[in-house]
């Protein structure tokens, strides 16, 4: 009687954590979504959230960069706002930047091309890899010269198209170094693949190797007694295990957002990199 | 017999668990013993990304100065002030092994805070010589040094977050307990205290001394 309660009072007790902790994740993940909830999502290669890129250009630009893109691995993604809400903007290039992770993992060679429309200020944000080749100076130039005065004309498309025909321009002005960085991006592809493959080939030989040996035998093997196989040399026996192990659980893997769109980024970071300008 | 082989068998098999439970204990410890070393190598590794970016700043001071005195050198007295301040800068440096020094890192903060507050200074002054501020290679200086004081806030942004970091560790559970009784060497390292903003306060006074 007493050890029915307690056993109760225990199962009781486990679930009350269970809830305690499933009541935990939610509250974190509904956390995390509120505090991303300011920055945009990452849509494609241009996200016109203040919608001043009419939609020739956008097309054309999203064509270029995935060109550009399939070319020298380098990512340049075109980011418009309408408002920064009081934040300055260099924190919220940065941080768009690390969030979105443009730029290949390793190799950071991601662009931010960045404009408030309502703060009238515009930045470009410049991945670790990239500050060699395209410089404060360019991007300052960039800025300068190309975006601020067609932004004061009113014509964002022009601005904007110009500023990532530049940025291309700069990126491929080292062309020995751009290709460096292509064949690396692909070699880094290319070699991380196999020790996920033999881990995964290990794991699985493991994993299905020991659900595999609980049926097998029986089926394939021959009986030399009661409960006992013998399956390719192994003798196996049912009769000592049974009910030494008896609660299964199920892992449950979770996957990490990402799907749906045909572009993310590689995971590259920004220390900072770049310039800022307003019109 | 049937009763007494399990009654048998039960010590065996207690001590093969108990065998088994000590040889797992390593993997025990993965849940927070390496958390300390982890974070206090993300730390120092962020301090030397700050290091790096001030010192990337102290580099492009000797061109700017060349540059401004080409256009305005009466302005002796704040280009001075600009070289006097990065030579302090300079001197004072700080290893990874001094971050839990409150003083040492005290001191840091304020000789680069006073290149920091020269150095506006000397924008300041600059307002005065339109030739000099249109200048291609002024503005090549202008973008440099804009970008190395952005790259140092980034930094200085990753710094104080690896420390938080490694600070909270050292003051939680279960990390809180490696720390007690094996990591007892490890203290919390210090951080900036001051924003960047608040340090680069220019002092500009009106009607004293005006070069133009």
């Amino acid at each position: 009687m007493g050890e029915a309660v307690s056993r109760a009072l225990t199962t009781f007790g486990h679930r009350s954590i269970w809830l305690a902790l499933v009541a935990g994740f939610i509250w974190i993940a509904a956390a995390s979504a509120v505090a991303a909830a300011e920055l945009p999502r990452l849509t494609g290669r241009v996200v016109d959230n203040a919608g001043i890129i009419d939609a020739a250009s956008e097309a054309a630009l999203n064509s270029r960069l995935e060109a550009f893109e399939a070319r020298s691995s380098d990512q340049i993604v075109v980011a418009t706002i309408r408002s920064l809400d009081g934040e300055a903007l260099e924190p919220f290039a940065n941080r768009l930047f690390r969030a979105w992770g443009l730029g290949q993992a390793g190799e950071d060679n991601g662009v931010l091309l960045l404009v408030a429309l309502d703060d009238r200020k515009m930045r470009i944000e410049v991945g670790y890899g990239l500050e060699g080749t395209l410089t404060d100076l360019h991007s300052k130039l960039i800025i300068e010269n190309t975006m601020v005065p067609a932004f004061r004309a009113g014509d964002f498309s022009t601005g904007i198209s110009g500023a990532v025909d530049d940025i291309i321009m700069v990126l491929e002005g080292n062309a020995a170094e751009l290709e460096a960085r292509a064949k690396r991006s692909q070699q880094s592809d290319k070699g991380s693949g196999w020790p996920v493959i033999l881990f995964f080939l290990v794991w699985a030989t493991f994993f299905f190797g020991g659900i595999a040996m609980a049926f097998l035998p029986p089926i394939f093997g021959r009986k030399i007694g009661p409960g006992r196989y013998k399956w390719l040399g192994m003798t196996v026996d049912y009769t000592k295990s049974r009910g030494g192990s008896s609660g299964g659980r199920s892992s449950g893997g979770w996957s990490s957002g990402g799907g749906g769109g045909g572009f993310s980024g590689g995971g590259g970071s920004s220390g900072g990199g770049g310039a800022s300008g307003s019109w | 017999m049937p009763i007494a082989k399990p009654l048998a068998a039960m010590p065996v098999r207690g001590l093969f668990s108990l065998l088994a439970l000590c040889l797992m204990l390593p993997l025990l410890s993965a849940c927070g013993f390496n958390t300390i070393p982890t974070r206090e190598e993300q730390a120092k590794a962020a301090w030397s990304e700050v290091l790096n970016q001030y010192q990337r700043r102290a580099d492009l001071i000797p061109n700017l100065v060349e540059t401004v005195k080409g256009y305005a050198a009466q302005e002796r007295e704040v280009l001075e002030g600009v070289v006097e301040a990065r030579a302090k800068a300079t001197q004072v440096q700080i290893s990874p092994d001094m971050l839990t020094d409150p003083e040492a890192f005290k001191a840091f903060q304020e000789s680069q805070a006073g290149l920091s507050g020269a150095l506006s200074r000397l924008l300041a002054v600059v307002e005065n010589y339109p030739d000099l501020k249109s200048s291609q290679n002024f503005l090549a200086l202008q973008a440099q040094l804009e970008g190395t004081e952005n790259r140092i806030a980034v930094a200085r942004r990753d710094y104080i977050e690896a420390v938080r970091l490694y600070n909270t560790s050292l003051k939680t559970l279960p990390s809180m307990l490696w720390a007690m009784f094996w990591f007892t060497g490890n203290e919390p390292y210090e951080t900036f205290t001051i924003s960047e903003e608040k340090m680069d306060v220019p002092s500009v006074n009106f009607g004293t001394s005006s070069g133009g």
